[in-house]
């Protein structure tokens, strides 16, 4: 391993690990209405905006107020962006005349972008106006991780002993005290590394090789700042954040790294904060870093190591570089990428495509348990739906009624949790197995072999972890892959969201036991083994199969020099 | 599902996107053009006045006789979708996995035309990321390495001298940023630019200090 991938990845772990207290203490402050510096600025102008939308802040919700409050402003927010998307060519900020955006395409970005998946089945940089990316879809990249970060808040509530909270009150306070602010510091980052932000149509530039090049601007950098402090990963190009335009040097690429994590990483110190068990905090802390760190080291030495049939050629070196970019090498590459999935965020900055079979399936695993701190308030609650799940496991091997947090784990809460767990491999498997036996589904792979079933894979794991990121080889824009993966991303959206938040509601209704020697712990070592344990044999038992003919089997083929035309 | 919370979803909605749908983007651009005018504009590179490139976004050099040649790029033509390498409006790899023969085809074909270009390299020489494309099609660097394998061919094209052109690249690399993070490399367009001045400007023909 090089110095500067040494570097890279302490600078960008030990921010990680350092921002998990304070980042949470902030949130805490945030979302129980103690005072912040931001209230000078916020507090008029929002107790204007609920009087006048009829908001009363101090009305708690039940659990299905809050999912209903919560889809009903996600179905405006679809409903705005398709408009804005179909009205392209009325809408101001159009420099290069785009024309309206078709229909199907525009129904995929608008479910894409409402879900905080941001799948993007389309080229930005020639399909959309700086209107549609800033009004629209920049938009909407704060709004669905609000929502997120509010339904993730409103568990927390209720684990803690406190009602849900009110969605509106949550949603607001999410952009104006947390997104907002942040988003503003991260777009200057960027703009001084070299990330364009500017109004003015696209260059055109006379080569002293006497061609020409159009180089596309805009307003990316605010774009790319709130795309990854949301864990959207929404890019404004095609070729996302590995674009120099969106992610120019070195220096962006570890920002990008580290931003896309501040959010997950404070929920964690959140939940800790608000139940007042730090050490819980901490032990669900160590769980994900620990996956964390091996979907790195699973990312990298097999991109350092490289492809056996290229380095057979016996050139200079060994690292893969199809599909990399040399200003971030590879251990910067590494870093992104597991961020990227780890935290849900979907943007990329290599080809996955052309990822060695071993490297993709870090990405894989990430989208896979969805846990590994996970996106926008969403991974939290996964990470507590596997902390139930090993609560029963643990209550079934010795015998007791299963408790966390001092309440009774009962029927209700297992079903509801393993509810939110099973439509994930539902949604994956079953998209993947009804794609691969559709002849014109199967027809919109670029790659022959194990690795076109990784390309259909990708694409449904990728929609239901809400991650956004491809196998870009696959043609997405075919009526089959619009349709379902628009489906996949909703379903894996709100069904797993609406359960868990009944399920904050129904322990916050229930008596607290008082805690014993007898009571399970669900702090230390050995809790935190078992729940890493449970998380790695559940998952593995639903997607073994899957990955033995997809990523395996292509490695396998590799290390035997076998090719595909 | 609750229809009366129509009213506040679609109030707040509208509110938030004010905010942060019209007033966050275009006040962030004008502070970003006050304070970084140069990058916001998009790192434009001018020769005399007139735009010859953006710093950040690479141009196809492969196969120019005079010149140092860039990685290999598989972006298609939004136009046309055939092949156009480094068109920066349709960014993206060639998305060929690692088991794909047409992969390595194009790599040993880039590997031809490197050696046919200049005869007597060796392929212990090539570095690897000379040969295969990258993730946006429009990456701007190669290694040091890769620039100075090229020097000889150059220099037989050119008529600028072995010396001159290595210290040239010397000029145009870059060390990791901060000497702390990423790759030292050399930025192609800057270091096509010192050559071009070099053929056409004649106040540049002394070797650079």
């Amino acid at each position: 391993m090089s110095f500067t991938t040494a570097v890279t990845w302490l600078v960008g772990l030990g921010v990680l690990f350092v921002a998990v207290k304070p980042v949470g203490g902030y949130l805490a402050r945030v979302f129980t209405a103690q005072p912040t510096v931001l209230d000078r600025v916020w507090g008029r102008p929002e107790r204007w905006l609920f009087r006048v939308s009829g908001v009363d802040p101090n009305y708690d919700m039940s659990a299905w107020e809050f999912a209903a409050a919560l889809v009903v402003t996600n179905v405006v927010l679809l409903a705005a962006v398709y408009v804005l998307l179909r009205l392209q060519v009325s809408l101001p900020f159009n420099p290069q005349h785009f024309p309206d955006v078709r229909s199907s395409i525009a129904l995929n970005t608008a479910v894409s972008f409402a879900t905080n998946t941001n799948w993007q089945a389309y080229a930005g940089e020639h399909t959309l106006s700086n209107f549609s990316q800033f009004a629209a879809l920049g938009f909407a990249q704060f709004i669905a991780p609000a929502s997120g970060v509010a339904a993730g808040v409103a568990f927390v509530r209720a684990l803690s002993g406190r009602k849900l909270g009110n969605f509106f009150v949550d949603l607001t306070r999410a952009c104006t005290r947390i997104l907002l602010p942040l988003a503003v510091l991260v777009t200057l980052v960027l703009v001084w590394q070299g990330v364009p932000e500017t109004l003015a149509g696209y260059a055109h530039a006379h080569l002293i090789t006497g061609g020409r090049q159009i180089i596309p601007r805009g307003p990316i950098a605010s774009f790319d700042a709130i795309a990854h402090l949301g864990q959207n990963g929404g890019g404004f190009t095609h070729a996302n954040s590995a674009n120099p335009l969106e992610n120019p040097t070195a220096v962006s690429n570890l920002l990008y790294a580290i931003v896309m994590g501040l959010l997950p990483v404070g929920l964690f110190g959140f939940f800790g904060i608000m139940t007042g068990r730090m050490r819980t905090a901490w032990t669900l802390t160590a769980v994900a870093g620990v996956l964390f760190l091996g979907m790195l080291v699973l990312y990298y030495v097999p991109e350092a190591a490289g492809n056996p049939v290229i380095n057979s050629l016996g050139l200079h070196g060994t690292a893969n570089w199809i599909g990399q970019e040399l200003r971030f090498g590879t251990g910067g590459s590494a870093l992104f990428t597991t961020s990227s999935m780890a935290f849900s965020t979907g943007s990329v900055a290599t080809a996955q495509d052309s990822l060695l079979p071993l490297a993709s399936l870090g990405s894989f695993f990430g989208m896979f348990v969805n846990m590994v701190f996970g996106g926008k308030g969403v991974g939290l609650l996964n990470m507590m739906m596997f902390v139930i799940l090993t609560v029963f496991l643990i209550g079934l091997m010795v015998g007791r009624t299963p408790e966390f947090l001092g309440k009774k784990i009962e029927t209700r809460e297992v079903s509801l949790a393993l509810l939110a767990f099973l439509v994930h491999p539902f949604l994956i498997l079953g998209g993947t197995a009804l794609a691969v036996y559709l002849p014109a589904a199967r027809h919109g792979v670029t790659n022959a072999g194990a690795h076109g079933l990784s390309e259909i894979l990708y694409a449904f794991t990728s929609a239901a972890a809400n991650n956004g990121s491809a196998f870009a080889g696959l043609h997405a824009a075919l009526p089959f892959y619009t349709a379902a993966i628009s489906m996949v991303m909703l379903i894996g959206r709100y069904v797993p969201l609406v359960a868990m938040l009944l399920l904050g509601e129904s322990l916050l209704r229930k008596r607290t036991v008082p805690e014993t020697v007898g009571t399970l712990r669900t702090d230390g070592v050995l809790f935190g083994g078992v729940l890493l344990t449970s998380v790695i044999i559940v998952n593995a038992l639903a997607f073994f199969p899957v990955i033995a003919l997809g990523p395996l089997a292509e490695h396998y083929l590799l290390m035997a020099h076998h090719l595909f035309s | 599902m609750r229809w009366s919370f129509l009213k506040p979803a679609l109030l707040v909605s509208l509110g938030l996107w004010l905010l942060l749908g019209v007033a966050y983007p275009l006040a962030a651009t004008a502070v970003s053009q006050l304070l970084f005018p140069r990058q916001a504009a998009g790192s434009l590179v001018r020769l005399r006045g007139r735009v010859v490139g953006a710093a950040h976004v690479g141009q196809n050099f492969w196969g120019q006789r005079d010149y140092f040649w860039g990685r290999p790029s598989a972006t298609l033509s939004p136009l046309t979708g055939r092949l156009q390498p480094y068109d920066a409006e349709n960014s993206g790899s060639s998305n060929l996995g690692p088991t794909s023969r047409t992969l390595l085809v194009d790599v040993q074909e880039a590997l031809r035309q490197l050696q046919a270009a200049s005869p007597g390299l060796r392929r212990r020489q090539i570095p690897l990321s000379l040969v295969e494309v990258s993730a946006s099609g429009l990456d701007p660097d190669i290694t040091v390495g890769a620039a100075l394998i090229q020097v000889p061919r150059v220099a037989k094209n050119t008529g600028l001298s072995r010396n001159y052109l290595t210290a040239l690249v010397r000029l145009a690399a870059r060390s990791p940023e901060w000497g702390l993070f990423g790759t030292e490399r050399v930025n192609v367009l800057t270091l096509n630019l010192l050559v071009y001045r070099s053929l056409h400007d004649t106040a540049h023909r002394e070797p650079p200090t």
